[in-house]
């Protein structure tokens, strides 16, 4: 449509209004533009960066770094879980992670979902009768502890927040049940947009990968890293995080040949934790796709069905 | 819903019953035999999509309500449990969750199309109220429906919103620390909220009942808003408007059944994944998308309690559209500079929407300033104005020779409402 047209009788006082109308919607996201430009030199330069934030200038957007897009297995309209990552990743979380973080809304039985980890009954009841879990009271009136049960939830390493910050430094590592889903760098404006048409939904993974995986890297010009953290131009917290490199080359021994370096198992133990965040989503998008075939044929004939009723009335 | 039903009553029960209670006849008439204008286009569906929307939110919650706990502590889990351990609890907590974001999206298509034809001109002022008052009582039920599952997000919104009332000179914190049932947002408020969460989608459904009402008496608007001059002019609601309607809620749907099954998350704040914690504010605390223009203009003013005014002003100023429209003409067909500077507004109000995801600082606020002012500007001056000021371009002398001639054949005998 266009704004002016020769036989539209458009007074000049109005012709001003709508000029001046325009150019406050030019004016006000021209501001915003320029101010968005401004910063990325700043973060380019380096100068916003202290950790003090006391520069003039506003906030330092973490992560300084993107989080590279990864190839998930489960994402896409037919995306499933690969039974096997999810092993490997189960096997990184519990002989790495799990000595400090929880994964406290998991249910042990939820190993042995077809869809998910896929291990056996057996497998699982084994592995929850290796964990402790606080029971009681019994008749006599007294606490005990027993072997896991399948369906009991994943112990936490810690007995509360502040046990764990004390064991931490002063941090208290997050529960992993929902990181996958919690943590997100922001895609930005036009992103944001094509996510929606490109059905994007694996930002949390990427971010869990690229953190993972983005220690010992030479800080960029001007950030400084306090001691005690460690750099991490991936972290969104802020330039550097408590937690130490957790994984290294070889810490974990994969029984199916799958290479045992840091970059594969980021990416296992991300996959797994997009399982223990959504453990549903196979299903979800199985169940998706039968929707959506139902709806576009009930579309059509209701399509159909309109153009019939309306064939004999001009509209 | 106008004069006496037509409706004859064809069983033995039926009859029966229509001398005791005229409810078939009320049906009838207003949801078979109402006329519509024949001109109506998809935009005149969202009506009907809106109420699906709204059945669907009560369905769904009043299912979630059977699992979910509103209590400070359990609130969180109660929700985690709902997505991995109740049977399709996932599918029932994102078609609610997501269902509120299209039952949004659909409303301010619902409103920009009233605003685009004309619809709140005489003699439609009063149905339109009724459906500003409703957006009203969505606002209250989506903000404290998205509190309920206490994630950060939803903690930190309440947190900021209830403080809001803080801003009111001289009972300012007792009013909020009565909302709060304490003296900090804690389980008391979250189950306020949940009561009231519950309460008000049937308040909005009995508005409903008066919005439809208002219609079938006014009468419904059309795209070339003009009035329905003959029964040549109209067709019945059952079969056309009930079929395009139908397509209507269907093709939606697929918008919805988009969402819900590849993007659950897409809408929604991943710190809301996070359980709430007062003693940790997140990085940047943004409302939902759909409340993100008002809270632009909320942060656009440096001072709490006019941001509040504003931030009020911005829908109550919808509330006298009907009389800051000066001009005769409804629909923008017809008036070629308003319909520009309708669609100025239609991007004032998205710009502010960005803004108000955008951190409060720097350049951001002086574009929330100035869009906010030009919202203001728009329903205050530039629509009092334009109507003395614009000269409208003919009008059709009626529904039917409109759509006639647009379709340039021989006169189409029109179904027309007897049929």
């Amino acid at each position: 449509m266009s704004l002016f047209r020769k036989d539209e009788p458009v007074s000049r006082p109005m012709r001003h209004l709508l000029l001046a109308g325009l150019a406050a919607i030019g004016v006000g996201l021209g501001a915003a533009h320029a101010f968005a430009q401004d910063e990325v030199e700043a973060v380019a330069q380096g100068e916003a960066v202290e950790e003090t934030g006391a520069s003039e200038h506003a906030t330092v957007h973490y992560p300084l770094i993107k989080p590279a897009m990864m190839d998930w297995s489960f994402a896409g309209v037919f995306g499933t879980y690969d039974r096997g990552q999810l092993q490997r990743g189960f096997q990184v979380y519990r002989e790495v992670c799990a000595s400090c973080h929880g994964l406290k809304y998991v249910a042990f039985r939820t190993l042995a979902d077809h869809d998910g980890p896929g291990f056996t009954e057996a497998q699982v009841a084994a592995l929850a009768a290796e964990y402790t879990i606080p029971d009681g009271p019994n008749t006599d009136g007294d606490m005990f502890e027993r072997p896991g049960r399948p369906s009991d939830r994943f112990p936490s390493p810690f007995p509360n927040d502040q046990a764990a910050a004390v064991a931490n430094g002063g941090a208290v590592p997050p529960d992993l049940s929902l990181i996958a889903k919690a943590r997100a760098a922001p895609r930005g404006p036009l992103n944001t947009v094509l996510d929606f048409f490109t059905q994007y939904q694996e930002a949390g993974p990427d971010y869990v990968h690229a953190l993972l995986t983005g220690y010992d890297q030479e800080p960029l010009p001007g950030v400084v890293v306090p001691d005690g953290v460690y750099y991490n131009p991936y972290f969104l917290g802020g330039p550097a995080l408590a937690m130490p490199p957790p994984l290294s080359e070889g810490v974990v021994t994969y029984s199916d040949g799958s290479p045992e370096t840091v970059e594969q198992y980021s990416r296992d133990v991300s996959a797994f934790l997009m399982w223990a965040a959504e453990p549903h989503l196979v299903a979800r998008k199985r169940l998706g796709f039968e929707v959506m075939i139902f709806l576009l044929v009930f579309a059509s004939l209701m399509y159909l069905t309109k153009r019939r009723v309306w064939a004999a009335v001009a509209h | 819903m106008e004069g006496h039903s037509t409706y004859q009553p064809t069983s033995g029960g039926a009859r029966w019953l229509e001398r005791r209670l005229p409810v078939l006849g009320l049906v009838h008439s207003s949801f078979i035999a109402y006329p519509t204008p024949r001109n109506l286009n998809y935009w005149y569906t969202f009506g009907a999509i809106l109420t699906f929307m709204l059945a669907a939110q009560m369905i769904t919650g009043i299912v979630l309500a059977m699992h979910y706990v509103s209590h400070g502590t359990l609130a969180f889990s109660s929700v985690e449990s709902i997505m991995r351990d109740v049977n399709f609890g996932w599918l029932l907590r994102y078609l609610h969750a997501n269902g509120a974001s299209l039952f949004f999206f659909a409303v301010y298509i619902h409103l920009f199309r009233g605003m685009y034809y004309g619809s709140y001109k005489e003699p439609r002022e009063v149905l339109w109220i009724l459906g500003v008052l409703i957006l009203f009582l969505m606002i209250a039920t989506a903000f404290m429906g998205y509190v309920l599952p206490w994630g950060q997000m939803s903690f930190w919104a309440a947190t900021v919103i209830t403080n809001l009332f803080s801003a009111i000179p001289l009972v300012g914190e007792a009013i909020t620390q009565w909302l709060w049932g304490g003296f900090a947002v804690d389980s008391a408020t979250l189950n306020r909220f949940y009561s009231l969460h519950y309460l008000l989608p049937f308040v909005i459904a009995g508005v409903v009942i008066l919005h439809v009402w208002a219609l079938h008496v006014a009468g419904q608007n059309n795209p070339l808003g003009i009035d329905v001059k003959s029964k040549e002019d109209t067709v019945a609601f059952t079969p056309y408007a009930t079929a395009k309607d139908a397509f209507g809620i269907v093709v939606f749907f697929i918008l919805l059944a988009w969402v819900v099954f590849y993007l659950p998350n897409y809408l929604g704040h991943p710190d809301n994944s996070t359980p709430g914690d007062p003693l940790k504010t997140p990085a940047h605390i943004v409302p939902e998308w759909y409340f993100l223009p008002f809270y632009a203009i909320l942060r656009a003013i440096p001072d709490k309690l006019l941001g509040v005014i504003a931030l009020v002003a911005a829908i109550v100023v919808m509330f006298f559209l009907p009389w800051l429209d000066t001009s005769r003409v409804r629909s923008a067909v017809y008036r070629p500079i308003y319909r520009q500077f309708f669609w100025i507004f239609v991007l004032v109000c998205i710009g502010l929407g960005y803004l108000g995801s955008q951190p409060a600082e720097g350049g951001y606020v002086l574009a929330s300033r100035i869009l906010t002012a030009y919202y203001f500007l728009h329903f205050l001056v530039i629509m009092p104005v334009l109507g003395l000021v614009e000269r409208p371009k003919p009008r059709p002398a009626s529904i039917t020779e409109a759509v006639l001639g647009r379709h340039g054949h021989a006169p189409v005998p029109a179904a027309g409402g007897a049929s």
